[in-house]
């Protein structure tokens, strides 16, 4: 550290400057200038006039656009938790159960990974959509209902395709912290007379928290921006934050109040991650 | 939860048998296989129906072919993501080298930045740069595509780059040094070559990212340019067809052979 000079022609300066230009002017500037753009004053043809207008921070706080953004974070929270949910039990498989197996069954688990987000919600677009449908005739043939449901565009389809989308982004995060765990730990607990369910809340679940935290940063911050699931998959009371945004940009041309929305998404979440990442405990993350 | 003592029900959980775990684990990777396994089953249908099977055919792979708009928008993803990886790959590089081998006066600062840059949200950047490129007048299009995608991409590519060079033993091009290597041969004698499993994976990362983004390139595309998943959404928007299923399992059956024939490649180098 530190002691640069003798190995390096390229100084400090030389590696810095692309990547100082890059992001400056293709990533903070843009930033800087939605942030602008979120005070202005949009005119009737898309035009933008800069000021100090508080206006479209108010309007966010209009019932209709209230009831969306709790939605929002509704369900981008419950997303999370079902990932958890579902994800901690094969992560924790994988890692102590896996055996000989282990690189196999975490690379079932990196295909559906690397596969593009979208084929995976086209899936259940095609498997949840019509009365003769793939998930009715399931459903009817478990006798779960007796007539075909309605199944998509409906909020229960998009927390479906969501979870399913997400999934792998919590699991691959808990097995790196699971993987690491000292397995002498829970031998130890076991021998000072912890029962298995002891041990595990209180020697193995506590250990794996930079796990818990990377992955559900990871799940909770582009389902809370996600626009493309509740566009496949949901209907008119699915709208969330990005659809809301989309529409700003791409139909109503009100690009002051997309700004404010955007500015006021990535403060929520960044602001979110730092409270539940210093609630949780930094320490903990350390580790990762 | 872990906070209560005792109680039937708490001593009942304890006793979870293996086998109860092994089970969930199994309906787990059912749910995660069984709607990719249908997509490809029912694209082999013979009739337009992608949910009811009614024999095999593979004319939707034949459409699929002759289909030029797939082919172009195959060529641009192919196009926007190798050259994005290269930019990207040089880049990260650099500043995963400068990150891990100086300390300097806004370190913490870059360090930020590299992470926010990865957590934002998809849609906060895609709608930033559009508003970024209309007020620069730069016309949307391949160019705008291939920035933004640099963009998002530098920052991973410099978290696995620097991962890698924390692991690496400094005494190595100490002794080159010592030996009469000058810095510039070091560097592409020894510092590279030991750092190269981790700028190819980090390159893989990136042009993985870059041909499957979806959210930025929706929005800095312009309306002349479609990238394959702008062209697949609109292809879902007009209507499911076994046509998507087809063009589906081709792009699935390309990311596992990528993945394995990549992975493979990384151990083998990380062994020598």
């Amino acid at each position: 550290m530190g002691k640069g000079g003798r190995g390096w022609t390229l100084g400090l300066a030389g590696l810095l400057s692309p990547v100082t230009i890059w992001l400056g002017l293709f990533f903070l500037v843009p930033l800087l200038l939605i942030l602008a753009y979120s005070f202005g004053k949009s005119g009737v043809y898309g035009g933008i006039t800069l000021g100090f207008y508080p206006g479209n921070y108010l309007k966010v706080f209009d019932p209709l656009y209230i009831e969306i953004i709790v939605r929002t974070l509704v369900i981008a929270l419950l997303n999370t938790f079902l990932c958890l949910l579902v994800g901690y039990p094969l992560a924790y498989f994988i890692a102590f159960k896996g055996g000989r197996n282990k690189n196999i069954l975490i690379l079932l688990v990196m295909i559906p990974f690397w596969t593009s987000l979208l084929l995976r919600a086209y899936a259940w677009v095609v498997i949840l959509g019509g009365d003769n449908g793939i998930a009715n005739r399931v459903l009817q043939f478990l006798h779960i209902t007796d007539h075909p449901l309605i199944l998509i565009f409906t909020p229960q389809a998009v927390i479906m395709g969501m979870v399913y989308s997400y999934l792998p982004f919590m699991i691959l995060p808990l097995y790196a912290s699971l993987e690491k765990f000292d397995r002498r730990l829970k031998e130890a607990a076991q021998d000072l007379g912890a029962s298995r369910w002891h041990t595990f809340w209180r020697v193995t679940f506590p250990l794996s928290m930079p796990g818990v935290i990377a992955g559900s940063i990871l799940v909770f911050i582009p389902s809370a921006g996600e626009f493309v699931i509740p566009n496949l998959l949901g209907g008119a009371r699915t709208v969330m934050v990005g659809n809301l945004i989309q529409q700003q940009f791409l139909s109503a041309r009100d690009w002051a109040f997309g700004s404010a929305l955007a500015v006021m998404l990535a403060v929520l979440l960044v602001g979110a991650i730092m409270f539940y990442v210093r609630r949780v405990g930094a320490e903990k993350l350390e580790g990762v | 939860m872990g906070s209560s003592k005792g109680g039937p029900v708490y001593r009942g959980l304890a006793r979870i048998p293996d086998r109860a775990l092994l089970l969930f684990a199994g309906l787990v990777y059912l749910f995660l296989y069984a709607p990719i396994l249908v997509l490809i089953f029912f694209s082999f249908n013979s009739t337009k129906n992608t949910q009811v099977w009614t024999g095999f055919s593979t004319q939707w792979y034949g459409e699929l072919i002759r289909d030029s708009s797939v082919l172009n928008a195959f060529k641009l993803s192919l196009t926007v993501g190798l050259t994005a990886t290269a930019i990207a790959t040089v880049i990260g590089t650099l500043t995963a080298l400068a990150l891990a081998r100086y300390t300097f006066r806004g370190k913490t600062f870059a360090d930020s930045a590299i992470y926010a840059a990865t957590v934002m949200p998809e849609i906060v950047v895609g709608v930033s740069l559009l508003v970024f490129f209309v007020a620069a007048t730069i016309p949307l299009g391949i160019v705008t595509i291939i920035i933004a995608h640099v963009a998002f991409c530098i920052s991973f590519v410099t978290i696995v780059v620097r991962a890698r060079l924390s692991g690496m033993d400094r005494s190595i091009e100490e002794a080159a040094q010592d030996l009469g290597a000058s810095p510039v041969q070091t560097f592409w004698r020894v510092t590279l070559p030991l750092i190269l499993p981790g700028v190819m994976a980090g390159a893989l990362l990136a042009f993985t990212l870059s041909f499957d983004d979806f959210v930025i390139t929706f929005f800095v595309s312009g309306v002349g340019s479609s990238t394959l998943p702008l062209k697949i959404y609109s292809m879902i928007k007009f209507g499911v067809s076994p046509v998507i299923n087809a063009l589906s399992t081709v792009v699935m059956v390309t990311t596992v052979i990528l993945i394995l024939g990549g992975s493979r490649f990384l151990t083998s180098r990380e062994d020598a």
